[in-house]
């Protein structure tokens, strides 16, 4: 393609970047005990949960920073960051006519609409705004069936039985580097229980934004789905435009019972720093779903087009016998962007089955990579996986890498790996522009026409939304 | 009225120069066969007239509809009334030919400034187009081209041509790699939409397709220039004759 239509089209602009003007309350800048405490005082929490944070603290101190990835950053100064920021109100909102307006334009602008439309639309969300959870809309609805639905917090002190045994249960604070400074200083995030036999009569959603300057995210969120239920929750994403970059070290962790059925969808469009690659979110997640009964499946879709940096990789433990998991994923990194993502299947039950299929679009001068392992250990007979990693190039400055990792220790296994590397040819951009299409219509249509397999898994309405942000994102981009 | 006026096009491709003085005029409701050896610069023609970018014009002017063809991108070609069958047709995959159509045709209509078609009232149109050429409903969802046969490919070019309803339409060596009855579809999708207000330029390499779609004129291209120019009857004297007549009257 030519130098100039590459560069005219790979310089779009981030239409989220406000910042919501409320008063916020901040814990002081640093990392120590005292600011755990603080986080957990703030949040009146029991015993249990501050024991929780303060073994994962002494963990991490003594951890360092990983270095085997592919995503380059400078050092994080961990002690230049808030833990904890939230909108100063006195008590928590009793109904969503509480909710500072100033917020409540905030999630308008983003377009979710926490009212009339929500009803409409017949999606919960939880919206949390840094590091608290603001509205929870729905909730009746869905107490009725006996879903919870509600922010990690709340959860924390109406349903401690609960948290206490599945929190750390799926992603222990040992896990990883981050995995460790989360489960210290995690904020809030939302907490999903659908009891036996139930299957959620709507989608659920968690909706993330980070406001206040310098400051973390560390939101966690925790879904059990009990015997036989069957739930699909969504998180969507967005940050304000600010020069320094702002870290969101988040956990999900997915917990499934026999006979039942998670979807976990992603839209992340977290700020991707400027054309010059300055600013942006530094999403480094932890993202691990446990298939622990027989028959029981995990499904993930993620659709990244945001953040200066993702480096994670959802995965899924499937220890129930015939478990399943899928991890389906696009990953658009333009200007500077880089990202190191991928998915971990981990077969330890028999006839358990897993398939991956990854698809990176780079464009500008971004670096894209994905690292997925397959593991099929010793008990894990007649295990089954497919993963297919494709990758797309825009342009001549951008990098495509993959690094695909299999071990197997039960030769029963059937293990299968396919890749391919293309380009947005000329051709078919002429042949586009020659049926009268423009050539960045042309570039947003290949692209989508790509990463359909992907986009098909998401929920309908959802899937219309991940397709603009697709061509959104390569704006200024093409080839 | 002219439709399309050629006047001494010269274009190179990386300092190589393909056309050195093209002159062509074509009227509507006209059929233009142009015919010629390999390397004479058809395929090149056509490609430039569509605005391909790595060819570039060194001399010379095009004047389609009353534009300047020569100063509009490819795609504002296209919603003139430019169409191009390709001898090629690109594969894009995940694509379904009914989306990619009915993106192609909107754009065209907003370019004209009328009314948007509905997906409903564009699958009743897309049916009745395909039913026109004879071409299978089950190509209509899948995707752009992928893991079309040759023919197949073919035939959708034409099943394009049919939904855009372009002014002019250029099929680069249509006919190639075709059988007799994929060939006879092809002719025969041609003719039906063939009426008083639309033209064609037939590239091809053979006479045998313009039994099928009878030409008002033939031309003969060589060495990137129209040497001859004749009537129906000139194609069939080149099947007979082969080129060398033409192109070494001495011999």
């Amino acid at each position: 393609m030519s130098q100039e239509i590459i560069d005219k089209y790979t310089s779009g602009e981030y239409k989220y970047g406000f910042v919501t003007n409320i008063e916020q309350e901040f814990a002081p800048k640093g990392l120590t005990e005292e600011t755990i405490k603080f986080i957990s005082q703030k949040k009146n929490e029991p015993e249990f949960i501050l024991d929780f944070r303060l073994k994962a603290f002494d963990f991490w101190k003594k951890m360092k920073q990983p270095n085997w990835q592919k995503v380059q950053f400078p050092d994080i100064d961990f002690q230049d960051i808030h833990y904890y920021a939230a909108p100063a109100v006195k008590s928590k909102p009793k109904s969503l006519d509480e909710i500072d307006p100033e917020i409540r334009d905030t999630y308008n602008k983003l377009g979710i609409p926490l009212e009339e439309q929500m009803m409409l639309a017949g999606i919960a969300v939880d919206a949390v705004l840094d590091s608290v959870s603001v509205a929870t809309t729905y909730r009746e609805r869905l107490a009725e069936a006996g879903i919870i639905f509600c922010s990690i917090s709340e959860a924390i002190q109406d349903y401690p039985e609960l948290i206490k045994k599945y929190l750390g249960s799926v992603v222990p604070y040992t896990d990883n580097y981050y995995a460790a400074l989360n489960s210290a200083v995690f904020t809030d995030g939302s907490f999903v229980f659908i009891p036996k036999g139930v299957r959620s009569p709507m989608e659920l959603s968690t909706y993330f934004r980070i406001n206040a300057a310098q400051t973390g995210q560390f939101e966690r969120t925790l879904i059990v789905a009990d015997e036989g239920a069957y739930v699909s929750y969504l998180e969507g994403c967005t940050a304000p435009m600010r020069d320094e970059n702002q870290l969101h070290a988040a956990i999900v962790e997915i917990f499934v019972h026999k006979d039942a059925e998670v979807k976990y969808s992603t839209v992340q469009n977290w700020y991707p720093g400027d054309k010059e690659g300055k600013g942006g979110i530094y999403n480094f997640v932890t993202k691990r779903g446990l298939c622990a009964g027989d028959n029981s499946k995990i499904s993930w879709t993620q659709v990244e087009t945001g953040s200066a940096i993702t480096w994670k990789y959802p995965s899924c433990v499937l220890k129930g016998n015939n478990s399943v998991g899928e991890f389906y994923s696009v990953a658009i990194t333009n200007n500077y962007q880089q990202a190191d993502t991928g998915s971990k299947m981990i077969h330890i039950g028999e006839n358990t089955r897993s398939r991956i299929v990854s698809k990176g679009i780079s464009a500008g001068k971004s670096d894209n990579s994905y690292r997925g392992l397959v593991k099929i250990s010793k008990k894990a007979k007649n295990a089954r996986n497919f993963t297919q990693c494709d990758s797309l190039l825009i342009g001549d400055k951008c990098g495509a890498h993959t690094f695909p990792y299999i071990e197997s220790e039960n030769p029963s296994a059937t293990v299968e790996h396919e890749a391919t590397t293309s380009k947005i040819s000329d051709d078919a951009i002429f042949y586009l522009n020659q049926r009268g299409i423009s050539t960045e219509d042309a570039v947003g249509m290949i692209v989508n026409g790509y990463a359909r397999e992907v986009i098909m898994q998401l929920p309908m309405e959802f899937a219309v939304e991940a397709q603009k942000l697709l061509s959104i994102s390569l704006e200024g981009s093409v080839g | 009225m002219n439709l399309l006026k050629i006047n001494n096009l010269k274009a190179k491709i990386n300092d190589n120069e393909i056309l050195h003085g093209i002159n062509l005029e074509v009227k509507p409701g006209e059929i233009h066969a142009i015919m010629g050896p390999n390397g004479s610069g058809k395929s090149t023609l056509a490609s430039v007239l569509a605005g391909k970018s790595n060819y570039e014009v060194t001399e010379g002017s095009v004047e389609f509809n009353g534009k300047d063809l020569l100063e509009l991108a490819p795609d504002e070609r296209a919603k003139e009334g430019l169409f191009l069958a390709f001898q090629y047709p690109v594969e894009i995959p995940g694509v379904s030919n009914v989306n990619f159509l009915r993106t192609a045709l909107n754009e065209h209509k907003k370019y004209r400034g009328e009314e948007l078609m509905e997906a409903g009232t564009f699958l009743k149109f897309v049916r009745e187009k395909a039913k026109i050429i004879q071409f299978d409903n089950k190509y209509l969802t899948r995707p752009v081209n992928e893991g079309f046969s040759g023919g197949e490919k073919k035939k959708n070019e034409i099943f394009q041509m049919a939904v855009l309803e372009p002014k002019l339409a250029i099929l680069d060596e249509t006919d190639s790699g075709l059988d007799i009855d994929a060939l006879k579809i092809v002719a025969d999708g041609v003719n039906a939409l063939r009426n008083e207000n639309n033209a064609y330029i037939v590239i091809t390499h053979y006479q045998r397709l313009l039994n099928y779609i009878v030409p008002d004129f033939v031309h003969i291209l060589y060495n990137g220039k129209i040497i001859k120019t004749g009537g129906k009857e000139l194609a069939l004297e080149l099947e007979e004759k082969g080129y060398d007549w033409i192109i070494n009257p001495e011999n």
